[in-house]
């Protein structure tokens, strides 16, 4: 196991450099000039190229990369071209938020996910199992931004009940444990829990009815034991899978949260990413998307390392 | 109790499909003693079925109907979920067709034979853990220890087979059904778990249903047959008596095996009497 754990941190090392190369290269390639934005529009050549040798802007892209990797390293993501502040902090400050967003979704659509699926797997053909198909297949096809506006339309405008806007009361960013700034948490994360819902549905579905279908289960029940007991074999079972794919999920909530974040004004990696692609605020956006694709990786690695730990069918060695 | 262990009478398993009703046991009766029944016939005569209907394992649509079913004085046909899990394993226990297949794969087989014990047992884990290791060893499995930690796809088909004897054995039940107990095997280690299938049915006094389409093995392994085709039992008789044997079908399936004492050119092919399908089951009560 420890050797596993060893070899797959190490094949981690190549992924997390293509990673970075992609990041750097992508943003490059985006159309625009980072400086139009904000220099003014009578700003003469001497001025602009100035800034850019400022920002380093002026040397060639591999030796561009070769700096932005040698600060990374050292902790420093460069400053953003439009508010001037370091990407470091408005990066961390903003995936904290967006992590908040993201957990809270799974937490809500994990165990109706897990729920839902073994509950359709079990019930496998009959009305049950036709009805969780449905809110599953409803859940991954409706639009979750549209969703969003429409709960913002009930339980804010409509009813009152719940804010719209921001992490906070007033449009503050700074997140606490209170009733007051978890009322802001509660449509979006209601929202972009819908879709891992279906998938997590779905997939549990798809492993219990399976395995449920394996002799095993007779076994099961010939050594005397109980409904119960059989589908704990059966969770047993189906764990690995499930993790895996709820481990996805999970990366997925955190960068694909960009038109939730920007429904709701939360203030969270979608939101800023939104906000560097429209600056143009190249370090901003180089620096956001780096830290989620690595935050993807990890979870990669978290999934592999666990499905590994927890069947013993998965080579660990 | 008495020595009459299992009691069926016009036993029938049907499933309802959409095409209409498919009738895989077709009233069939039978005892079982303190003796090795064994149950022959081709594929789908319905000897699975027979043997799961025993411990109610049908899954829906199948239906399991009887006159009478009974396990000594339990009636099986009547008895609730919960009578039917302190049966299961603990008084009739069923090694499946397959054994590979009838282990949780994610789960040792240590902790899958402790579960067994513990289901119907009140004993700590220790005790239940010692007991299994000592069952591995009555069936001849080296290692144990070993074994015990083992997961179900690290070991062999032969040894797989002899876990799921020793596993179903465990609880000390008094009837095994054994559904092909050693098919999936080649022959020099489908000789050997059987003998120790033997010796084990034999030492504890149990009432063994010896499943096959292998009419021979049956007959070198039982004290009893019962011949099935199409869901009744065309013939019965002892196993030292089957070259008396009568029915047609008996007499061919005889008759497809080779004889290395006798020689022939061209084995007999089966001919199939539709007559035989519709004739009514014969008795094996006893
Ligand atoms: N789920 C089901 N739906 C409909 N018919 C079924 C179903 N399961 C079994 N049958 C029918 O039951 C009949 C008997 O099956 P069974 O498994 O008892 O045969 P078998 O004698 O054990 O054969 P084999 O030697 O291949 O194991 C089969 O002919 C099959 O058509
Ligand atoms: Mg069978």
């Amino acid at each position: 196991m420890l050797t596993y754990l060893l070899r797959r941190l190490i094949l981690v090392l190549p992924v997390a450099f293509g990673v970075s190369v992609i990041c750097f290269l992508l943003v490059q390639i985006a159309p625009g000039d980072p400086l139009t934005a904000i220099m003014p529009v009578d700003a003469t050549a001497e001025e602009q190229s100035a800034m850019r040798a400022a920002y380093g802007l002026d040397k060639p892209l591999p030796v561009q990369y070769a700096i932005w990797i040698g600060n990374l390293v050292q902790g420093d993501m460069g400053k953003s071209i439009a508010t001037g502040r370091p990407v470091a902090a408005e990066v961390f400050g903003a995936v904290q938020n967006s992590l908040l967003l993201a957990v809270s979704a799974a937490v809500i659509a994990f165990p109706i996910g897990i729920f839902l699926g073994f509950l359709a797997g079990y019930f496998r053909d009959i009305w049950i199992d036709r009805a969780v198909t449905a809110v599953s297949i409803a859940g991954v096809s409706v639009p979750n931004y549209w969703l969003g506006i429409v709960l913002v339309i009930i339980f804010s405008v409509n009813l009152g009940w719940l804010p719209s806007m921001g992490a906070g009361p007033g449009g503050s960013s700074e997140w606490q444990w209170n009733w007051l700034h978890m009322r802001h948490l509660i449509l979006p994360a209601v929202t972009l829990a819908v879709v891992p819902i279906g998938i997590v549905a779905r997939t549990v579905r798809a492993l219990a009815g399976d395995i449920l279908t394996q002799d095993f289960v007779q076994a099961l029940y010939a050594k005397g034991m109980s409904r119960a007991d059989v589908l704990r074999h059966v969770a047993r079972n189906a764990a690995a899978t499930a993790l895996s794919v709820m481990g996805l999920q999970l990366g997925y909530l955190l960068g694909g949260s960009i038109l939730i974040e920007t429904v709701f004004n939360w203030p969270g990696s979608g939101f800023l990413l939104s906000n560097a692609i429209f600056q143009r605020d190249l370090p901003l956006l180089q620096g956001t998307i780096l830290v989620l694709a690595l935050f993807f990786v990890a979870m990669n690695l978290i999934v592999d390392v666990a499905q590994a730990a927890i069947d013993p069918r998965i080579q660990r060695t | 109790m008495t020595d009459r262990l299992l009691d069926v009478e016009n036993l029938r398993v049907s499933f309802d499909t959409r095409t209409g009703t498919i009738e895989a046991v077709r009233g069939i009766s039978f005892t079982l003693g303190r003796e090795r029944l064994g149950i022959v016939g081709e594929s789908g005569s319905g000897k699975s079925m027979t043997g799961r209907a025993v411990l109610k394992l049908i899954r829906p649509p199948g239906r399991v109907e009887a006159d009478r079913l009974a396990f000594g004085d339990t009636d099986i046909l009547h008895a609730s979920d919960r009578e039917m899990r302190a049966l299961r394993g603990r008084h009739i226990s069923m090694v499946m067709q397959d054994p590979k297949f009838s282990l949780n794969p994610v789960m040792t087989v240590g902790a899958q034979m402790v579960e067994a014990l513990r289901v119907h047992e009140r004993i700590s884990g220790a005790k239940a853990q010692a007991r299994a290791l000592e069952m591995l060893e009555e069936v001849a499995i080296r290692e144990p220890e070993r074994v015990l930690r083992l997961y179900p796809h690290e070991v062999s088909g032969g040894m797989g087979q002899r876990i799921m004897i020793a596993m179903m054995l465990l609880p000390q039940p008094e009837v095994l059904i054994a559904d092909e107990p050693t098919s999936a095997l080649d022959v020099s280690v489908q000789l050997q778990v059987l003998d120790i299938m033997d010796k084990l049915v034999r030492d504890r006094g149990m009432g063994l249903m010896f499943i096959s389409h292998d009419l021979n093995l049956v007959a070198k392994f039982c004290d009893r047959i019962i011949i099935m085709y199409a869901g009744r039992i065309v013939e019965t008789c002892k196993a030292s008596e089957l070259h008396k044997a009568q029915h047609p079908y008996t007499l061919g399936l005889l008759n497809a095996v080779p004889d290395l004492e006798h020689p022939r050119e061209r084995l007999d092919v089966l001919v199939r009497d539709p007559a035989w399908r519709a004739a009514p089951s014969v008795s094996a009560r006893q």
